[in-house]
């Protein structure tokens, strides 16, 4: 764990049914808990999920926040990652105007660059599909910005830690 | 597997569960359940709010131990109830709170919850920040297991309040019912034993304190660890102090006992506290109203924090040692621990002291003439068993009480001390009456605060629950008044009530009993009418609009600093 204030990325499983995310979204609002990003989706097993928060913060409310969450009843297990031991991975889509075939030729030489797609295109604009981390991401926007970025959506970050350390239930839980 | 409908089954599994006493309010939503309790073997306690259902059943769950079951239709009867369950909530109490809901589909085969229907709240939105946990069973067959589950959840680790809402379909449709054991949650395993290094790092600390203190609070009541604690405190010769919410985990007559800690806290037990050097805080929370300013609070001591909620942990309060446990469980760990090779220390200019602040306290009280509430309450609890059941509503009445009613057992001293919910002693003291029957149960009111649950007087003339209220009556909102009086240079904003009602005529008109008094001796005397009385008994006393709590710690202080009133 992490000493100094910093972000802090919290990996919880939790039970993957109606009014769990309510749940949760609503102990960090009560507990004023600032959550930078969120992500669910199903888990390794069906009934469950994965949950992933960043949070910008110190460490003893990162605890808290562990503690609170572990408290709520559908949580099943909660972690904080080890930045240097975990991949994150983040996929946004930044809509981009290219007026002319100029400006689309370089939007696209970036992108491959930048190891994206393009998505979609239209006759002013393309919509490229771009993966990693979150620094990886802003840098790509930040070179998008002169061409005109229309539209961005982030997914927020996702998160497991590498090789054997894991975040999960075990069988006969 | 049985075959019956959802609200026989519900039934049934309240029965499995012990519950003999549900106090509630029928309406369209739990016509089916109030159908089947017709001809139950459960005692139905008919309330006349259900504010006051919640609070029953809170009552009741605090004197007796076991989980407190309240009833509410749905929609207004249900939102009625909030209250109630953020009070058992805040002050860890285990009551389930069973709601209506409208039909999770209608006829025509429209999903139904969620389209405004009539009478129709989201009851498990607007009680998910405020229950443990709750509940919304979409099929008949789930409902027995439901039950389990929120009975289990109620009552083991922290206990709390938890919401089962019942859609109407739910209770009419039959199926299968499956009456079985299992208890299935991933996500809740609370965890009472101590951890042995954790108890060996807290023993070796108290071993060697000069000047230990304990602080115990709600939690050594709810798992009755009294008599651990009281082992552990006389082997350590170390004074104890507790919480509002611990009051009565140590007899206040104990020679070790310090009384309660706080804004309203004893001379003895805000001087001495602070100067502790080890302090061994239990089962609780370090609520602004105990500590006063937390950055000042302690500032010399070891914290040894034992609590089975680890989120309370490092929560208000970085303790050195933290112990996630039971607290029954690691005071015992921590005695057997001790016992055998704890060089016993005679501590005597320590306890000295503590005789010394404890009989400023007792000259406070003397230099004050006339009919004041410490010498009412002091006098009183001498001519009440020591059994007692004291509930209290919230404001002056309410730290007097906890000053000057002296408590000796666990369970007999019930308030609302997180929330601050005015209303609760009345209703409180019914479900404590309807638990203990065979004691008297006394409300010390204000009349700020009866006058917000009277109509409940109702229900105990018509249910044959007598209890006794007695309104400390200065006709203000005294505690707000005190602060104006103390802090905004006497600037009397709304706090004056006037002269109504007549509390005499008011129990009279529900059919109790109502008493005037304007003495000491008339009081007293009251009293043990009313303890004779086979209905409830009001008993109004005049008390002078000016009278301040004291001792006080000024909000944000630190607690040694205390006014005295002098």
């Amino acid at each position: 764990m992490t000493e100094k204030p910093g972000k802090y990325i919290v990996s919880a499983i939790v039970e993957h049914k109606p009014g769990v995310l309510y749940r949760i979204s609503n102990m960090f609002r009560r507990r004023n808990f600032n959550i930078e990003t969120i992500t669910v989706g199903t888990a390794e097993q069906e009934d469950l999920a994965r949950m992933t928060i960043t949070i910008n913060g110190d460490e003893r409310t990162v605890e808290q926040v562990v503690k609170q969450l572990n408290k709520l009843i559908d949580v099943i297990k909660v972690s904080i990652l080890d930045p240097a031991n975990t991949v994150t991975r983040e996929l946004a889509l930044v809509k981009v105007n290219v007026p002319d075939a100029r400006a689309r030729s370089d939007v696209i030489n970036y992108s491959e660059i930048f190891k994206g797609h393009v998505v979609d295109v239209a006759h002013d604009s393309l919509v490229v599909e771009i993966t990693g981390n979150a620094d990886k991401i802003n840098a790509f926007i930040e070179l998008m910005k002169p061409f005109g970025v229309k539209e961005i959506a982030r997914t927020g970050i996702t998160a497991l830690p590498r090789g054997m350390t894991s975040v999960k239930v075990n069988n006969g839980v | 597997m049985v075959k019956m409908t959802g609200a026989k089954a519900l039934v049934e599994a309240l029965k499995k569960q012990k519950a003999d006493v549900i106090f509630g309010i029928p309406g369209g939503a739990l016509i089916p359940i109030y159908d089947v309790l017709y001809n139950s073997d459960i005692k139905h306690v008919l309330m006349r709010h259900e504010q006051c259902a919640a609070h029953a059943a809170d009552g009741y769950a605090r004197a007796s131990g076991l989980v407190g079951v309240c009833m509410a239709t749905s929609g207004p009867g249900a939102t009625n109830l909030v209250t109630g369950i953020a009070n058992a909530y805040m002050d860890s109490s285990p009551i389930v709170a069973f709601t209506g809901q409208v039909n999770t589909y209608s006829a025509n085969t429209s999903y139904m919850i969620g389209k405004d229907a009539f009478q129709e709240a989201d009851i498990i939105g607007i009680t998910t920040p405020i229950t443990k946990f709750n509940f919304q069973p979409r099929t008949a067959a789930e409902i027995p297991r439901t039950v389990r589950q929120a009975f289990y959840i109620a009552s083991t680790g922290r206990p709390g309040p938890v919401v089962v809402d019942l859609p109407k379909d739910t209770q009419t449709a039959t199926a299968d019912m499956d009456f079985g054991d299992n208890i299935e949650f991933r996500g809740y395993r609370p965890n009472y034993e101590p951890h042995p290094l954790q108890i060996e790092k807290a023993a070796n600390l108290l071993a060697n304190a000069e000047k230990p203190v304990i602080i115990a609070g709600g939690g050594v009541i709810s798992s009755g660890a009294s008599s651990e604690l009281i082992a552990l405190a006389e082997l350590l010769v170390a004074p104890v102090a507790t919480t509002f919410m611990g009051k009565g985990c140590m007899p206040e007559d104990h020679p070790l006992s310090l009384g309660m800690l706080g804004m309203h806290g004893t001379i003895a037990a805000n001087k001495l506290v602070p100067k502790a050097d080890v302090l061994l805080a239990v089962g609780m929370r370090f609520s602004d109203r105990t500590t006063g300013d937390v950055t000042k609070f302690c500032p010399g001591a070891e914290i040894i924090h034992i609590d089975i909620d680890s989120s309370e942990i490092g929560k208000n309060i970085v303790p050195h040692v933290p112990i996630v446990a039971d607290a029954k469980r690691a005071l015992k760990a921590l005695y057997n621990r001790l016992v055998k090779s704890y060089r016993k220390k005679e501590r005597s200019i320590w306890m000295r002291r503590i005789q010394e602040l404890k009989k400023q306290q007792e000259d406070l009280v003397r230099s004050v003439k006339g009919l004041s509430p410490p010498r009412l309450l002091i006098e009183l609890r001498k001519i009440i068993p020591r059994d007692a059941i004291i509930t209290t509503e919230v404001g002056q009445n309410q730290m007097w009480a906890a000053l000057y009613m002296k408590t000796y057992k666990p369970r007999t001293f019930i308030s609302s001390g997180g929330l601050g919910t005015m209303g609760f002693g009345f209703p409180a003291a019914i479900g404590a009456k309807v638990a203990c029957p065979d004691v008297p149960v006394i409300d010390i009111a204000g009349d700020g605060s009866f006058i917000m649950t009277s109509q409940d007087l109702a229900s105990t003339v018509v249910g044959g629950i007598p209890v006794i209220v007695l309104v400390l009556n200065n006709s203000m909102l005294g505690m707000v008044a005190q602060w104006q009086r103390l802090f905004y240079n006497r600037r009397y904003s709304a706090v004056d009530l006037g002269a109504p009602p007549d509390f005499v005529k008011l129990a009279e008109a529900y059919g109790a009993q109502g008493i005037r008094v304007g003495s000491l001796g008339e009081l007293l005397k009251a009293v043990k009418t009313a303890m004779k009385s086979d209905v409830t008994t009001v008993i109004d006393v005049p008390i002078h609009p000016e009278e301040n709590v004291f001792p006080m710690v000024p909000p944000g202080g630190e607690v040694s600093n205390l006014l005295t009133g002098d």
